[in-house]
């Protein structure tokens, strides 16, 4: 199966997967997502689009990305583990096969400027980075606090040429630079693509953001199948707005046996509140073009996500992960801060690999689930990012400054 | 009295209808409730009752900035619909303007319910297109709630077709490609959307997004039925309840006063 072969998985026409889903936008938006839609439909079929994506992932994003197993991390875990190594990417996640795919659709639609929103950077890097390599204006908004705690990538941005606006309405994290992101798309619709960089917003975006990311459970599912010999019982992925997870799941949904785990960012911990596990603790509502869960008070007002990890701080999700989540194919629980960080260190010292502190969520959840499957078990865990931005604040987290030992 | 009453009370007048918006709670539950009952003494013939959300992607700075300032002083959705009825205690006609979410939370019947027994007459929303509406469709026939949807300069004929076979009461056209704010000249597109709204429906059409003198007021009833003004209001409430009764005595005289369009 091709990596944008239609599949019984996909939304309506309008892009409801059950209930959830579809276009919860202002009207002046709607000729814009209709155009993308139209032109994504076409161009998923087009021989012509479909290489040159293929090119560039492999010539320019490097991929295949490797499926290495982890041995030493595994006797942790209590069963066989191996890891999907989106890190190896160029950009250093998975984030770059999205922003590839909808650089391309930008110039197919003859549009010369990008707007972005980013959370801990690493969608605003890797937009900035296929702007600069296609030629197009990039301007990237995030959240005066990520800009504060990322400050290296609003630089590497910046060197790649796009112009960095910091968001200060709101709550001033990613939440509120995809507002200010969406206020930017109605007022400049006419030559601006908003290139957004989760499976969530309204249709057509979580539809094919979650196709131009499939490409990691189809290699993956290659992969484990040449190095294993068999199918594992679990794919593992952490879930913010939902992009990983849903890309390596699509690889493995038609397999039954294969279970499907999404792990949250659980911050201080579901009873303090400060958290962002959405399908773990949210309620139904619309944010930012779509139904799903999100994470709301009793009165519809969204509140405020936590997470130590900058590109899981957010209160909704992806629609399909609703879906997936209500119809029993995937399940989700969420890992703390100090697990996500236990299972950060654990990774670097065990197997000399530096994880991002979103795909440590991932780890961690590896960590809860193993036991169950026991030494014959069989984990596949999407490290979908590298670690070195995250140094500044596992500095903090362990002392290193000061000689601590994480 | 209905929307359809308000729209034609105005036309018997050879005049646009004036509408304007604050939002509930803003500065605060008493003061945004003295703030419309100046608006309707000093010539709204409608007001727009704005539920200050979190997260409102249709505005610009001015309302984000007041919708902030209303939900840090405690506001909650149960006191909009004390706000309504105060306007309609006060003699004056109401509609909500409101992003979805906050209706899907409090149950799409049940806001339509307490909107309808607190003397409102409809709901705008900004950000629920027809497309999904079905609930809200369902729940305004069953309350007697008038629907304004929105169109834009973007909207395909397809689209503003069908958005006006789905409105009810009045349409609301996006003068604009933007958020709402404040403006010093009306946009060219207005009347044209105006003019392409008219081959599909006779629904009397507002528009909005910019508008903030009696000279644009004036503009703009050279061409439509009613004229809608927010962030204007938002910022004279910011200065006194005076600021208020001026701006909406400015504007009452601009929709008075009908230029024909150039």
């Amino acid at each position: 199966m091709g990596q944008f072969t239609p599949t019984p998985h996909d939304p309506d026409a309008r892009g409801h997967f059950g209930p959830w889903g579809g276009r919860f936008v202002p009207e002046a938006l709607i000729a814009a997502v209709d155009e993308l839609a139209a032109e994504y439909d076409k161009a998923r079929l087009d021989p012509e689009f479909v290489n040159e994506f293929k090119r560039l992932l492999r010539d320019f994003a490097g991929r295949p990305s490797l499926l290495t197993e982890a041995p030493k991390f595994a006797e942790h875990a209590g069963t066989r583990v191996w890891l999907k190594r989106e890190d190896l990417n160029h950009t250093g996640s998975h984030k770059i096969n999205n922003v590839l795919g909808q650089a391309l659709l930008t110039k197919r639609m003859g549009k010369q400027r990008v707007i972005a929103e980013t959370g801990a950077g690493q969608h605003g890097v890797a937009t900035a980075t296929a702007c600069a390599l296609l030629g197009l204006d990039c301007v990237v908004y995030m959240g005066e606090v990520d800009t504060e705690r990322q400050a290296l990538n609003v630089a590497r941005m910046r060197l790649l040429g796009a112009e960095v606006i910091p968001v200060k309405s709101g709550s001033r994290t990613l939440k509120d630079a995809i507002n200010e992101a969406l206020r930017d798309w109605v007022a400049n619709v006419d030559e601006t693509h908003y290139l957004l960089g989760t499976a969530a917003g309204p249709h057509p975006f979580p539809l094919m953001v979650r196709d131009f990311h499939r490409i990691i459970g189809i290699e993956a599912r290659e992969q484990i199948l040449e190095k294993a010999g068999r199918l594992p019982d679990a794919v593992v992925a952490c879930v913010g707005g939902g992009s990983n997870a849903i890309g390596i799941f699509h690889g493995f949904i038609d397999d039954a046996d294969v279970r499907l785990v999404g792990v949250e960012p659980g911050g201080s911990g579901l009873d303090s509140g400060s958290h962002g596990a959405t399908l773990t603790a949210g309620t139904p509502g619309s944010l930012h073009g779509a139904m799903s869960y999100v994470m709301q008070d009793d009165d519809g007002q969204i509140t405020e996500a936590h997470s130590i990890s900058a590109g899981l701080d957010y209160p909704g999700v992806g629609p399909e992960h609703s879906h997936l989540k209500d119809i029993g194919r995937a399940e989700y629980f969420p890992v703390t801060d100090a697990e996500a960080m236990e299972a950060f260190a654990l990774l670097s010292r065990t197997e000399g690999i530096i994880p991002a502190i979103e795909s440590s969520h991932a780890l961690a959840g590896a960590l809860k689930l193993g036991p169950s499957l026991g030494p014959d078990g069989l984990l596949v865990v999407n490290l979908s990012g590298r670690g070195d931005k995250d140094m500044d604040t596992a500095v903090k987290y362990f002392g290193l400054a000061d000689g601590g030992q994480a | 009295m209905s929307l359809s009453d308000v729209f034609s009370a105005a036309r018997a007048e050879s005049r646009a209808a004036l509408i304007g918006y604050l939002p509930a709670g803003f500065p605060t539950i008493e003061g945004s409730k003295a703030h419309f009952r100046s608006m309707i003494e000093s010539g709204c013939d409608l007001v727009e009752v704005g539920l200050p959300f979190s997260d409102p992607v249709m505005d610009g700075p001015t309302i984000q900035a007041a919708a902030e300032q209303a939900l840090s002083a405690g506001f909650r959705v149960r006191d909009l619909f004390d706000v309504v009825a105060a306007v309609s205690d006060a003699g004056g006609r109401a509609v909500v303007m409101t992003y979805w979410n906050p209706v899907l939370r409090y149950g799409v019947d049940a806001f339509a319910r307490d909107l309808a027994a607190a003397g409102g007459l409809g709901i705008i929303t900004p950000d629920l297109v027809p497309d999904e509406a079905d609930d809200w469709m369902a729940a305004s026939e069953a309350h007697g709630l008038d629907r304004t949807f929105l169109v834009a300069p973007s909207s395909t004929e397809e689209r503003i077709a069908m958005t006006a076979r789905a409105s009810s009461g009045f349409l609301y056209a996006t003068a604009v490609m933007g958020v709402t704010g404040a403006r010093d000249v009306v946009s060219s597109a207005a009347p044209a959307l105006v003019a392409r709204v008219r081959e599909h429906t006779t629904l009397p059409i507002g528009v909005g997004l910019g508008v903030r003198s009696g000279a644009q007021a004036a503009e703009i009833a050279g061409f439509a039925d009613g004229v809608i003004v927010g962030s204007a209001f938002v910022s004279a409430a910011g200065e006194s309840d005076a600021a208020v009764r001026a701006l909406a005595a400015d504007l009452a005289k601009g929709v008075r006063s009908a230029v024909a369009p150039v």
